[in-house]
């Protein structure tokens, strides 16, 4: 029998506020353990939340840029589990009653692209991080990070593939990363990502028994994991094995699943309405004033660049991976109408310098002018596709304008023409009788004359460009001296 | 001539703005006292002297400066579950014991930009969960006007204090009549205003949705200047309302000609103590003399107001207090063998019998499987209950109803019979459950001579006309003058 996979994933993404979720704290990485935190985010007795209303206004961003319906009326609620790096011993989050349901995002695989709907989006705080001493039975708690807002994106289970799931993962991260209310580092943990997953005899429309994955912190685990998980399930059921509801934990050193608690053991969170906190109400005001703010999505600024500007949908599906990428693509185009060369070039060169880091086009070296007057050259014939690409790795490692460099390099090249010409000529001066000769017919005697001119440059001048210029020369000291 | 703890805080003032006295010798005289009967009535958990003078060395200043308020130098004794900042809040409870709070609540910022001086800690119930301060830690206070008896919780160290001449004025917080109950007992005039209207900011939580903070004092213009002082919107408070809150002085003489009082009937058929049934009905003669009508009326869900607070209640406390682990301050066990041990050890030992009971009846009721049957019918309850009171304003001013089924009872008489205590709130959890206004003025005294308080009820935030009723049978009655004998 022929099984198939079902993944639903829930992605938590941290917003890019200023402040925390419900105190004033910064949410700025990297400082000293625990000097980003306040009575509020600590805990301490008698403290009260008050919601950042930045962060619900990037979570209705992100509800927009999913086509969710956005709930005019939610609520807080508790998530209650004991933790050491969660100092009230809840979270605050959604439940019942989230800010977001019903939305869906586009993913593209080979070539095709599908919908995956989205269940829900809800905000919550995060939680602090432990350090564990190495030497001694010693745990320390981090609350900077406490109370950093979050949004939990859970997707229906409609995933088939850990292809899928991955581009799934990129379509959200890249909607997040150009709302700019993310900066989707998995690496880091600001983007994260559990996996439910099941299988079933292919056709079947019931679920099977799910387990959660856990701990997968890039899209390259994601997929391993997924993949592992499901090989794995399959297995068991063709054994004739059941699959046990449970959550798992992959281990990136071994690249296996393993179990980390049964249902059984699974957490009653006992979640309630949080009293501290009034149902979060979003107007309609709120929410058009964040639709004004909706940059154009990756989706439609793809499909733009395949109806407008005629990329092939591979090429535009790159470019726009991300705002900046994007954006430097159309600036270039603007200055160079030449959409496709433009595209060929950032896709390849500009790529090959970025080393794959897209958002690093934000500090590019060559401007987007830059890169369109060096294409201008390369069209116009004046320079060859070899020297326009060297004078772009020029440009990007010195900061430079490649044109300026071209010109420079004319010079450079001018001059040194005019000075080789004084040395050939003070050479064939001071070996009359060596012309004489070679005018005569002894043309082995050039290879002479060449090491003459090496040994009065030391070696540097161009023996292409002295053999030339000294052909020419000895051709004219022959026509003025008959 | 009376000694200057024998004054209310109108006459004080009046003392400070003539010069006659300064808040230093007003202070020496309150902590004087403390130092005389706080040995028999144990009121406070932490007594101030040194930072109580030195409040008062400040408000002289101001009042010499002449840019002093209503209260500025008038001692004032503060809840121990309030947060003032570089002093102990234990809430009652050991594994608070040594925890001090980096950090002004909202009303103790209030208190001090009025320039009050406060006087120490008041005792109660561990973690507000008592109505006679039995479960403090700390021990019990007692009954000014009876030393063998409760003097009413969870609250009970401030209305002691007031009764005793131990502070002119006190705060306390009310979940379920914390505040009406105590000051009820022990024959003073105290006030849970709406829910929203006092900041909860750095109230240590019993339970969010029911707990305020409220006023104790010797009578109603007393009152209505320290409302003055802690009514207001605070920002840092969600749930804290943003509107204008009126000067409450202003209610002090306003004739009660024409109003109606509201006299629910499921309040008065339970009512089976004769010394308080008495006590009713005199007031309400003295009330219908000055010109208030009376109406039977119904509260048809008001028998499910004890139930539907014991879910509701302990369900947010079993999470307001998941945070005393042992991790970040507070007591820890000394000994245990994994993290899941120290929070298990730490919690034993750190909190008391009643803590730990209403801990897992709400843990219990937001259980999965639980949560609909228990916590959901309570929240349902509680909105039935709130309807209630919603038509009864319709057809009265304000409800007039005992605060307690009877006077103080003794020490120890219901400590091991929870229900028989849960029972004492009859009258009051009610208004919490529909986060209404509450009022208790001494309203007489048993054939014992024991305290028996009158309770109001008023719509959402007409805490002026609480002031207003309670003002007029305090300038026709003398009730609230009695002093019990130390």
């Amino acid at each position: 029998m022929e099984y198939e996979a079902v993944i639903g994933l829930e992605v938590h993404a941290q917003l890019l506020t200023d402040s925390k979720a419900f105190c004033s704290c910064t949410t700025k990485f990297g400082a000293a353990p625990n000097s980003n935190t306040c009575p509020i985010c600590q805990g301490m007795p008698g403290v009260l939340p008050v919601l950042n209303r930045k962060a619900l206004e990037f979570t209705v961003l992100m509800a927009l840029a999913c086509h969710c319906d956005i709930k005019p009326v939610s609520r807080f609620a508790r998530k209650n589990y004991y933790y050491p790096d969660l100092p009230k011993n809840y979270q605050i989050s959604q439940y019942e009653l989230p800010v977001a349901e019903h939305g869906w995002v586009e993913i593209e695989t080979d070539g095709e692209t599908r919908r995956i709907s989205l269940t829900r989006i809800h905000m919550e705080e995060d939680a602090g991080k432990l350090i564990h001493d190495e030497r001694k039975p010693v745990s320390y708690v981090d609350l900077n990070r406490t109370g950093v807002p979050l949004i939990e994106i859970v997707s229906e289970p409609e995933i088939k593939s850990p292809e899928e799931a991955a581009a799934y993962l990129k379509s959200l991260r890249s909607i997040l990363v150009y709302l700019r209310i993310c900066d989707g580092n998995m690496e880091e943990g600001s983007f994260r990502c559990d996996a439910n997953v099941s299988v079933r005899p292919k056709g079947e429309s019931t679920l099977g028994v799910k387990a959660e994955l856990k701990n997968m912190n890039s899209f390259r685990y994601v997929q391993k994991a997924l993949q592992y998980e499901i090989d794995r399930q399959i297995e068991l059921v063709r054994e004739g094995g059941r699959v046990v509801q449970e959550t798992r934990l992959f281990d990136p050193s071994t690249g296996i699943t393993a179990s980390m608690r049964s249902k059984e053991q699974a957490h009653d969170y006992r979640y309630f309405p949080d009293p501290d906190l009034l149902p979060l109400r979003v107007d309609d005001d709120l929410i058009e004033r964040m639709r004004s703010r909706l940059p154009e999505l990756p989706a439609e600024k793809r499909d733009r660049f395949v109806r407008d500007l005629g990329i092939p949908l591979y090429d535009a599906g790159v470019l726009t991976a991300s705002r900046e990428l994007a954006g430097y693509f159309e600036e270039t185009v603007k200055l160079c109408p030449n959409p496709k060369s433009v595209s060929n070039w950032i896709m390849t060169e500009l790529m090959r310098m970025l080393k794959g880091d897209e958002a690093g086009i934000a500090n590019c070296p060559v401007s987007p002018a830059g890169l369109a007057e060096l294409l201008r050259l390369v069209e116009q014939g004046t320079i060859s596709g070899k020297m326009a690409k060297t004078l772009f790795e020029k440009a990007y490692a010195s900061g430079r304008d490649p044109v300026a460099l071209f010109e420079e390099d004319r010079k450079v090249q001018i001059s040194d023409q005019i000075e080789l010409g004084k040395i050939i000529g003070k050479v064939l001066d001071d070996n009359p009788g060596e012309v004489a000769r070679y005018l005569s017919g002894k043309k082995q005697l050039l290879g002479f004359f060449v090491g003459q001119v090496m040994k009065e440059t030391s070696g540097q001048a161009n023996p292409k460009l002295v053999n030339g210029m000294l052909i020419a020369e000895l051709a004219k000291r022959s026509t003025s001296g008959s | 001539m009376s000694e200057l703890y024998e004054l209310t805080a109108v006459e004080l003032a009046a003392l400070l703005n003539e010069r006659k006295t300064s808040s230093v010798e007003i202070t020496r005289a309150v902590l004087d006292r403390i130092a005389a009967v706080e040995e028999r009535v144990h009121a406070f958990i932490t007594v101030r002297p040194e930072s109580a003078l030195s409040m008062a060395a400040e408000a002289d200043q101001r009042i010499a400066a002449g840019n002093q308020r209503p209260l500025t130098g008038i001692p004032i004794a503060v809840k121990d579950n309030m947060c003032v900042k570089g002093e102990r809040a234990t809430c009652g409870s050991k594994i608070l014991e040594n925890f001090v709070p980096p950090y002004d609540s909202t009303v103790v910022k209030r208190l001090r930009e009025e320039g009050m001086v406060i006087v120490g800690a008041a005792n109660m119930d561990e973690f507000a969960m008592g109505s006679s301060t039995e479960t403090s830690c700390f021990g019990t206070s007692r009954n000014p006007w009876d030393l063998d008896l409760i003097p009413g919780g969870s609250s009970g160290g401030s209305a002691a204090a007031i009764a005793a001449g131990e502070a002119i004025m006190a705060l306390g917080s009310d979940t379920g009549g914390s505040i009406r109950l105590p000051a009820a007992f022990c024959s003073v005039t105290g006030m849970k205003p709406t829910y929203g209207s006092v900041s909860r900011y750095g109230l240590v939580a019993y339970a969010s949705s029911l707990d305020q903070i409220g006023p104790f004092a010797k009578n109603a213009s007393d009152l209505s200047l320290l409302l003055n002082v802690i009514c207001g919107h605070d920002p840092s408070d969600s749930t804290s309302v943003p509107r204008d809150y009126p000067d409450f002085t202003t209610f002090l003489e306003q004739s009660l000609a024409g109003m109606t009082l509201g006299m629910p009937r499921e309040f008065f058929s339970k009512l089976d103590h004769p010394d308080v049934s008495r006590v009713m009905a005199e007031a309400r003669q003295v009330f219908e003399g000055l010109g208030v009508k009376f109406v039977e009326l119904s509260l048809p869900h008001l028998d499910y107001g004890i139930a539907a607070y014991y879910i509701i209640a302990p369900s947010e406390a079993s999470s307001n207090l998941a945070r005393y682990d042992g991790v970040k301050y507070g007591h820890r066990a000394e000994q245990f063998d994994s993290m899941i041990d120290m929070y298990c050890q730490t919690r034993a030992q750190g909190f008391g019998a009643e803590v730990k009971r209403r801990i897992m009846l709400g843990t219990y009721a937001l259980s999965s499987g639980y949560y609909d049957a228990y916590y959901l019918k309570a929240a349902k309850i509680r909105t039935l209950i709130t309807n209630d009171f919603k038509s009864a304003f319709e057809k009265c001013d304000a409800i007039y109803c005992p605060t307690a089924p009877t006077p103080p009872f003794a020490i120890g008489a219901k400590i091991d019979d929870p229900i028989q205590m849960y029972l004492t709130d009859v009258f009051t959890i009610p208004v919490n459950m529909a986060g209404l206004p509450g009022l208790t003025i001494p309203g007489g005294f048993s054939a014992d001579g024991l305290p028996v308080g009158l309770q109001f009820i008023a719509p959402h935030f007409k805490e002026g006309l609480l002031v207003q009723l309670a003002a007029a049978f305090q300038q026709t009655t003398d009730h609230h003058l009695k002093r019990p004998q130390l």
